[in-house]
């Protein structure tokens, strides 16, 4: 599974590292390291939406409060 | 408002609009040669001693705004009809000449080049001098003054010489590409190439982005540039141009700072390889010391190889105040990651060619670095990054920097020097070519004394205050340590 994070200046300042340390840990304690393959990106052209998060191209708008629901719904249970 | 320094400049700068406004409607190949004459339109000449002459120059600067001459291999051309114009300087007496009686300075003239009127009054017969000073020095008045050419003054590599006819001729050998010459020149006789019609190329293949993505990785000191809009508004302003986004190459320099103090710590001694003017002089004038150039590729290649590995088929393109760096991008370690370099004189091009008023632009944003990252735009700045480098990967107890900062291409030359004869007392060499650091650079629009101020500034608002915070995103599959719980 491919997550991909926009580390652009936009979603930078909305918090994409929170994002990615949250994932980055939540993966580790879920043992995905092996299945789960975190990426970043400079900007999807999505700034508005953001913080972008792709799952295997599908598009999630996250913040860092949303992040652990969203691994919970989205990675979890489809890694 | 004021956009440039100089007259020279504003004339380059002039060129290069023209030839980019014609390059965008795809009228260069029938149009470039129109361009002399639209610049110089009228009868009257303005800048020199008629208008077929000024355009004659205009020529050639539009030829160097389309890339120069490709069998130069040098990004710093000489515009050989530009310079012919300029005095020959050298060694003069002055009106401060008293017509002493002692006339020490005919004794000391080993060629017999000085001669006196009848008031006394010493003259120096220029078909005899050599230039060699020695009655300058010897004159109890200080009469005899050194009118040196403004772009051999300016060439502390001593790289500049004059042709038989007197014109400026670079010695390639010496040339590091620093473009303090293409600065200082009073004519614009000296000028770097520019690869803008490349840049236009990649921007209009792309489709607006969608055959593959053009990056902007922009230098930390355009924070003290565009001053008459927001840094924000300049962002805006190169995504309107048609680039996907834009990237700090500070976020590079913060790479750069991590892994430069492990390698300083590991090996004891080191000189920085982000200038590559300090870069290209150590190869060029002292290749004793070129193994201790430190290993890491420059700021703006690190960002741009994580691009490039990013996003494979990318374009990037680094907008900077700096002309070595044209001649950087073009090494055979760099140019995989890179595919054009502009200054920031030609961003300012770029803009206008496009009819773009950023002042008009909502703000957009730009933050991808820290601090440190963002202040190695000045002098002190990567030698404060390195000691921010040692200390969050715990190596300031085993290891004690004692770094010095050279600002400008005189001090990189004395430490140099006192290095490759082991009686340099400091382990770090921080070598900037230009005075002040990269915000001194030949392509800026603009030089002046607040420019530090502004570069601390944009530092100091940089979300992420350390550089292990701003490097946090990059490498995601390989985090350092689960801290939390």
């Amino acid at each position: 599974m491919k997550v991909t994070v926009c580390i652009g200046s936009s979603c930078h300042l909305k918090g994409s590292r929170q994002i990615v340390e949250e994932l980055q840990y939540l993966i580790a304690k879920n043992n995905l390291q092996d299945k789960v393959d975190l990426g970043g990106t400079f900007c999807m052209g999505r700034c508005q939406e953001g913080v972008c998060v792709t799952v295997d191209g599908k598009f999630h708008s996250l913040s860092p409060e949303t992040t652990k629901q969203f691994f919970e719904t989205e990675i979890l249970p489809n890694a | 408002m004021r956009k440039f320094d100089t007259k020279v400049q504003y004339l380059k700068y002039k060129v290069l609009r023209e030839v980019a406004r014609q390059a965008w409607n795809d009228k260069l190949l029938t149009g470039f040669l129109d361009i002399p004459k639209i610049i110089v339109p009228g009868k009257e000449p303005t800048m020199r001693c008629c208008v077929y002459k000024e355009r004659a120059i205009l020529a050639e600067r539009v030829k160097i705004a389309m890339g120069g001459d490709h069998t130069n291999p040098n990004v710093i051309e000489v515009i050989d009809i530009a310079c012919d114009e300029c005095p020959m300087g050298g060694y003069e007496v002055t009106d401060a000449c008293r017509g002493c009686l002692a006339h020490r300075c005919e004794d000391v003239c080993k060629r017999g080049a000085i001669t006196f009127d009848h008031q006394q009054k010493a003259h120096i017969d220029k078909s005899k001098c050599v230039e060699c000073g020695a009655c300058a020095r010897v004159c109890p008045y200080s009469a005899i003054a050194n009118h040196k050419r403004p772009c051999e003054n300016a060439c502390k590599v001593k790289a500049i010489t004059m042709t038989e006819t007197k014109a400026a001729s670079i010695n390639q050998d010496k040339c590091i590409a620093c473009g303090a010459c293409v600065y200082q020149c009073p004519w614009g006789a000296i000028t770097d190439k520019s690869f803008i019609l490349n840049v236009i190329d990649f921007i209009q293949k792309s489709e607006n982005n969608t055959k593959y993505k053009v990056y902007a990785v922009v230098a930390p000191s355009i924070s003290s540039q565009f001053t008459y809009a927001k840094l924000g508004q300049v962002i805006a302003g190169i995504k309107e141009l048609g680039f996907f986004t834009v990237v700090e190459a500070a976020l590079g320099a913060d790479m750069v700072a991590n892994e430069e103090a492990k390698e300083l710590a590991e090996k004891g001694f080191l000189t920085s390889s982000c200038c590559p003017a300090f870069v290209d002089y150590i190869h060029k004038s002292f290749p004793d010391l070129v193994p201790h150039i430190s290993h890491n590729l420059s700021p703006m290649a690190t960002i741009s190889k994580y691009l490039k590995e990013t996003d494979t088929d990318c374009k990037v393109i680094c907008i900077g105040p700096c002309t070595a760096k044209k001649a950087e991008f073009q090494k055979p370690e760099v140019a995989p990651w890179i595919d054009s370099v502009i200054t920031f004189e030609e961003l300012q091009a770029l803009f206008d060619s496009r009819d773009i008023d950023i002042t008009t632009l909502p703000e957009d944003v730009l933050d991808n670095a820290s601090y440190f990252g963002r202040i190695f735009a000045r002098s002190g700045g990567l030698a404060d990054a390195v000691a921010q480098g040692l200390k969050e990967n715990g190596l300031d107890d085993s290891f004690k920097l004692n770094a010095i900062s050279c600002d400008g291409i005189e001090q990189c030359r004395m430490a140099l020097l006192k290095a490759s004869k082991n009686v340099l007392p400091n382990n770090f060499i921080e070598g900037m070519a230009c005075v002040g650091g990269c915000i001194g650079g030949a392509g800026c629009l603009t030089h002046g004394d607040k420019n530090k101020a502004e570069v601390d500034k944009y530092g100091r608002e940089a979300y992420e205050k350390t550089i292990g915070d701003a490097l946090r995103v990059l490498h995601l599959n390989h985090p350092r340590k689960i801290d939390k719980e």
